[in-house]
């Protein structure tokens, strides 16, 4: 049931949050020049859960370990699924894994996107480039209890054609009769016939009930302030609005203190936060 | 039959307007579609015309010599475009072309114009509408020059 105290799901930390379990690469998918999805099988039999919005710790051996959002179906949480862009040491190294190498595994981390306390409200998720990422497992719990929720819409930003995630999975979202799929890029080339423009320009165009919706958005920091405002423009309270953050989480337990912003530490308490919680702390210049 | 009032009162822009302003507007008004790849207007035209989109979409597009046109925005129903022309004489500074059937409202803008200055308070409404919409416009090129230019 939806309510005003909707949260970010927390959740406890792993048993051994600092100790990596190994995995191995099952299958490696190009999705665009620098971003690569990676599915990984634990080299040992065990359990494993995880949130829709939570992050691992992915250590690529040797080079470094690195936070990324977890992309997969949180009911089928293995094998894991992590959506990697090539932009530092660690994630090329990671992203030059081929099928059969090792790497390590630390969490799952942080809050998750508060969907089952979701249940009732429209759900409006606004993602913005690699931001589809982390939103995908929310996406995909909601269609998993489709009936729970009222109207579900996407809208999908980025640079261009070429640098969308998931494709193919995207066409068979836009066939759904029970889920409005929005799509825009920045600069539309040869052949493009969708949307050119940026994601707060379809906004408007989107049907929600502000009185009863919880807004899901990740993307750039920018993106994300422009789309808070137009939200809140509509009428959607603070408290319904979600946006993940990015700071340079390390141990992923609130212990070294890397990731922290204000008050608080982006992994342990987040990286889901409500706006009404981390407003103060979003439009900060100095910190 | 929807009378053209109807038409001009079910579009975002127009939306509240009192019935005497639609009336007044609609003498300038007339519906006009246009099919896939067909061009509402071209860079360098005169604006004669300024379009309530009711359904379609339109690309907006430069054409460069290196890699012909290139499309900067998009524009869907509920849309506006060619508030340039407030300002006569203007020619268009872009070419809009219909991606798929493309169905508007075209207001003639010297039409348009001459109902404002004998109608100050339809004037002053239309005033207030399109500084709205020009706002929006420029907030979200912000973000899209951002995007493009940095990355961000």
């Amino acid at each position: 049931m939806a309510s005003e105290l909707m949260r970010p799901t927390l959740l406890a930390a792993p048993v051994e949050p600092m100790l990596p379990r190994m995995f191995r690469v099952e299958k490696r998918v190009k999705e665009t020049a620098d971003t690569f999805t990676l599915t990984l099988m634990p080299e040992r039999t065990g359990e494993f859960s995880f949130q829709p919005g939570q992050f691992n710790m992915l250590t690529a051996f040797g080079v470094g370990e690195v936070p990324i959002s977890i992309s997969g179906d949180p009911v089928r949480p293995l094998p894991l699924i992590h959506t990697v862009r090539a932009v530092g040491a660690v994630t090329k190294a990671i992203c030059r894994l081929k099928r059969g190498d090792a790497l390590g595994v630390r969490g799952p981390f942080g809050t998750g996107w508060p969907v089952k306390e979701a249940a009732g409200n429209d759900i409006f998720i606004i993602a913005g480039g690699l931001g589809l990422a982390p939103l995908r497992p929310a996406l995909y719990e909601v269609l998993n209890n489709r009936a729970a929720y009222g109207g579900v819409e996407i809208i999908y930003g980025a640079r261009t054609a070429q640098d969308m995630l998931y494709l193919q999975e995207q066409q068979q979202w836009r066939g759904r009769f029970d889920l409005k799929v929005h799509v825009t890029v920045d600069v539309g080339g040869p052949g493009w016939r969708g949307n050119v423009g940026v994601v707060t320009n379809i906004i408007p165009r989107a049907r929600f009930d502000p009185y009863h919706t919880s807004a899901l958005i990740c993307g750039p920091g920018v993106m994300m302030r422009f789309v808070v405002q137009d939200l809140l423009k509509r009428g959607v309270k603070a408290e319904n609005i979600f946006i993940s953050m990015e700071r340079a989480m390390k141990c992923g337990i609130g212990f070294c203190g890397h990731c922290q912003l204000g008050p608080v530490f982006i992994c342990k308490e987040g990286p889901v936060f409500s706006y009404a919680r981390l407003k103060e702390w979003f439009e900060k210049r100095e910190i | 039959m929807e009378s053209l009032e109807q038409l001009l009162s079910e579009h975002p822009f127009l939306q509240g307007l009192a019935p005497r302003h639609l009336s007044r507007l609609a003498r300038c008004a007339e519906v006009k579609q246009f099919a896939a790849d067909q061009f509402l207007f071209r860079e360098g035209e005169e604006i004669k015309e300024f379009f309530l989109v009711r359904y379609g979409q339109v690309a907006m597009e430069i054409y460069t010599a290196r890699r012909g046109p290139i499309m900067v925005q998009t524009r869907q129903e509920g849309d506006i475009l060619g508030w340039l022309g407030v300002t006569p004489p203007v020619q268009w500074n872009i070419d809009a072309r219909a991606m798929v059937i493309t169905r508007t409202i075209a207001l003639k803008t010297d039409c348009l114009l001459r109902v404002c200055e004998e109608d100050h308070e339809l004037g002053y409404e239309l005033l207030k509408r399109f500084v709205s919409r020009m706002a929006h416009h420029f907030k979200s090129l912000k973000l899209q020059l951002l995007d493009i230019r940095h990355g961000v």
